[in-house]
């Protein structure tokens, strides 16, 4: 379909498609660029519409250089290079500082376990009591260090997806390829759920109930 | 029916705190006699070559999954029958449908208590 200038704006999509495909890493300020340099050269064949167009695309150009020059000042290199491995290492660091903890609390528990086993009657019985109570809370540990590896991963996913814009715009190299699929097993692995989205044990009785 | 307190349990968890507080909690309920493997390859082993009771495993594991390891003791002609609870973070209905359709006798969701571990335990062994 052609418009009123005469383009055939389907036959230029499908052109530039192919021109594409063919240089995957090709730079959209050079392009612009080679666009401007070529619609300079017909402008006294222009009619005011096709000068208007003119304007349009070197306004585009402009602005896509205008673009990679913040992107250029924001300093995203340091985002790869210094902020993501900060933020894991400090996450590392509150996942073993509170394995250590969790690990001495428990420690003492045994502790008071074996005093609870030298006692008699409800001193023990409540000693007992006490002891369970503080290994099922100290389960949080567990928790904790699947959330953080859950956040680990997003991290990891903001930073790919940083350095795939900035290649982009940069004409950097295409940044590694997605990791492959997860086998089949670890597809299923989802960690923990916020409190709001996660089944409750009494709904899981329910859905086991349900097979029977 | 209560269960026979002496059998052995194998308890299987990569993170050897958790084991630590599972191993206590059964213990609190009266389950003295637990072993430990950290992955699957290595809770196989024991199992083919123990006498277990019940197995115990946690679901997010490295190579192995709880899921793969549930999916090798059915599979097995002497382990099938055995007694599998899944203790896991995972919640979602898709997981507890994949265990269940794997062959899992019940399903734990963390954080749990030792009323609920003795729940399950009570049930799955008055099928056994």
């Amino acid at each position: 379909m052609h418009d009123d200038l005469g383009i055939d704006a389907e036959a230029l999509a499908t052109r530039l498609a192919k021109i594409g495909a063919r240089h995957p890493g090709s730079d959209p300020a050079m392009v612009a660029e080679v666009v401007r340099a070529v619609l300079a050269t017909m402008h006294g064949d222009l009619s005011a519409r096709e000068t208007g167009l003119l304007g349009e695309v070197e306004e585009l150009g402009r602005m896509i250089a205008a673009a990679r020059a913040e992107i250029a000042a924001l300093q995203v290199d340091d985002i790869s290079a210094s902020h993501i491995p900060s933020a894991t290492d400090e996450l590392d660091a509150i996942v073993a500082h509170t394995a250590a903890a969790t690990d001495s609390i428990l420690e003492v528990c045994e502790t008071l376990d074996r005093v609870a086993s030298t006692q008699q009657g409800e001193a023990a019985a409540m000693l007992s009591e006490a002891t369970t109570r503080i290994y099922e809370a100290c389960s949080f540990q567990d928790i904790t260090g699947q959330r953080i590896t859950k956040v680990v991963a997003t991290l990891k996913t903001i930073d790919a997806k940083i350095a795939q814009i900035v290649g982009t715009f940069a004409g950097r190299a295409a940044p590694p390829a997605a990791p492959p699929p997860a086998p089949a097993g670890e597809a299923l692995l989802h960690g923990p759920q916020l409190p709001a989205n996660a089944m409750h044990q009494s709904d899981i009785d329910a859905l086991l109930a349900s097979f029977d | 029916m209560t269960p026979d307190k002496s059998m052995n349990v194998l308890i299987v968890d990569d993170y050897k705190t958790m084991l630590r507080i599972i191993r206590n909690l059964l213990k609190q309920i009266e389950y003295n006699n637990v072993d430990e493997a950290t992955d699957g390859a290595e809770a196989l082993a024991r199992l083919r070559s123990g006498n277990y009771g019940l197995v115990i495993s946690d679901w997010n594991m490295q190579p192995m999954t709880g899921l793969q390891l549930l999916q090798e003791v059915r599979a097995d002609a002497r382990l099938k029958s055995v007694p599998f609870i899944m203790i896991t973070a995972e919640s979602k209905a898709e997981n507890v449908v994949a265990a269940k359709q794997a062959g899992v006798s019940n399903y734990i969701v963390k954080p749990f208590n030792a009323e609920t571990l003795r729940d399950k335990i009570e049930r799955v062994m008055s099928h056994a």
